[in-house]
């Protein structure tokens, strides 16, 4: 029987569950090698390389190669693992939960400065927007 | 007889730690945060305990999926502030308290749950940012620290009424344990957060309010909020929240509120801050 997945219908949410830290295994591990001065030296230095001595999928390396957190998310990607990427990069947690939104940094803090994103419309896919 | 006198909740925002050693807590962005931690430096000045029960998670830090414990306690004589990347935070070594955790080990367990028992692993911000709010800026911290980890990272995390039961095998052990010490137990994360994907940035003052008065008016109530509710509703990392039941569950029923704050933004996040003391135990 398969396992009950009450958050499959929470709009812009990947819960990383068993099954999306199996797939996403090799890639988080990658991730976490960056925790390394020496091994950031080495991923900066030639990027391909350094994802091909992963056994990561092919996917999984373009998404890190673009950038794609959200497609990286979608491929087991967990956002503490990833922040590891972006740190490597000099970038925020800011900088990168703008860019998963579509947004401009700019418009997201002032987003958060006004209180956040509304849970209201944003709880449920398909659930109409207010406003 | 050791005891424990009170409780701490807070959220343990990296950013915020950012901001305490880069010296920007006076900036314009982040003074109203640090301000509303002023008054629980003067009460942890006049209430200090001997032992910190801290409950926090670990980010992708000591544990990677390598190993992914839902309940680790560390049992080490001092632990390291972690190299998360961009060096460690300077902040004072964690001085451990072997004796009364390996304690708790052993009196848990024997209470049904099932510990990961730590004996050297490195603290990340989860642990250290709450340290540097309640504490400042000393050059040792003024108590000893027993780092008490909870997977919130790999879905699931234990229920709400696990974590609050656990709590209360937590009071059980420290209460069996027969040095004189005056022991408080923390609960951070949350509160309402996402960090991930086009939903990012969500935060839920209605929940984080009506979760902060569950807490200290009814908490085992509150313990049975499955997590769909606190992912949907407080965002995907607000299920860290799970956290303070445990520190709620160390303390007695009936609780003196000494303290709230609450504050929207810190980066990504909604501040959530309470002490609470035990009406037995508590100063004044």
């Amino acid at each position: 029987m398969a396992l009950d997945k009450p958050y499959a219908d929470i709009p812009g949410t990947t819960v990383f569950d068993a099954e999306q830290s199996r797939r996403g295994y090799h890639l988080n591990m990658f991730c976490m090698s960056l925790m390394k001065a020496a091994n950031r030296d080495r991923f900066k230095a030639n990027e391909r390389a350094y994802l091909d001595e992963w056994p990561m999928t092919e996917d999984q390396k373009q998404a890190v190669l673009a950038r794609d957190y959200n497609r990286m998310i979608s491929l087991g990607g967990n956002i503490y693992f990833l922040a590891k990427i972006f740190a490597t990069d000099g970038k925020s947690f800011q900088y990168a939960a703008a860019l998963m939104t579509g947004m401009s940094q700019e418009d997201y803090a002032k987003m958060m400065l006004d209180g956040g994103r509304s849970p209201e419309g944003n709880s449920h896919t398909g659930e109409k927007r207010s406003g | 007889m050791a005891k424990i006198t009170a409780g701490v909740t807070t959220s343990h925002v990296p950013a915020i730690g950012a901001a305490i050693d880069l010296g920007k807590t006076q900036e314009p962005y982040w003074a109203p945060v640090f301000k509303g931690y002023e008054f629980s430096k003067r009460w942890m000045a006049d209430n200090r305990p001997d032992v910190v029960i801290l409950v926090y998670n670990d980010h992708a830090t000591a544990f990677s999926l390598d190993l992914i414990p839902t309940f680790a306690i560390g049992c080490a004589a001092r632990f390291q502030p972690a190299d998360e990347g961009w060096g460690p935070r300077p902040v004072p070594i964690v001085e451990g308290h072997p004796e009364l955790a390996s304690h708790i080990a052993q009196s848990v367990i024997q209470s049904d749950f099932d510990l990961t028992i730590v004996n050297k692993m490195d603290v990340d911000h989860g642990l250290t940012v709450p340290l540097s709010l309640m504490c400042g800026q000393p050059a040792a911290w003024p108590f000893r620290v027993i780092p008490f980890a909870v997977n919130v990272v790999q879905y699931p995390p234990p229920s709400g009424n696990r974590c609050y039961q656990l709590g209360k095998a937590i009071l059980k052990a420290v209460e069996s344990f027969d040095q004189d010490l005056t022991v408080q137990i923390w609960g951070t994360g949350g509160m309402s957060h996402q960090l991930q994907g086009p939903r990012a940035g969500l935060i839920n003052k209605e929940f984080d309010q009506r979760f902060l008065d569950g807490l200290v008016a009814d908490p085992a109530a509150l313990a049975t909020m499955p997590h769909i509710n606190y992912i949907r509703e407080a965002g995907s990392e607000g299920i860290e929240l799970v956290m303070w039941l445990i520190m709620r569950g160390a303390l007695d029923p009936l609780v003196r509120e000494v303290y709230r704050f609450y504050h929207v933004p810190a980066s990504n996040t909604a501040v959530g801050h309470l002490i609470l003391e035990n009406r037995a135990h508590g100063a004044r």
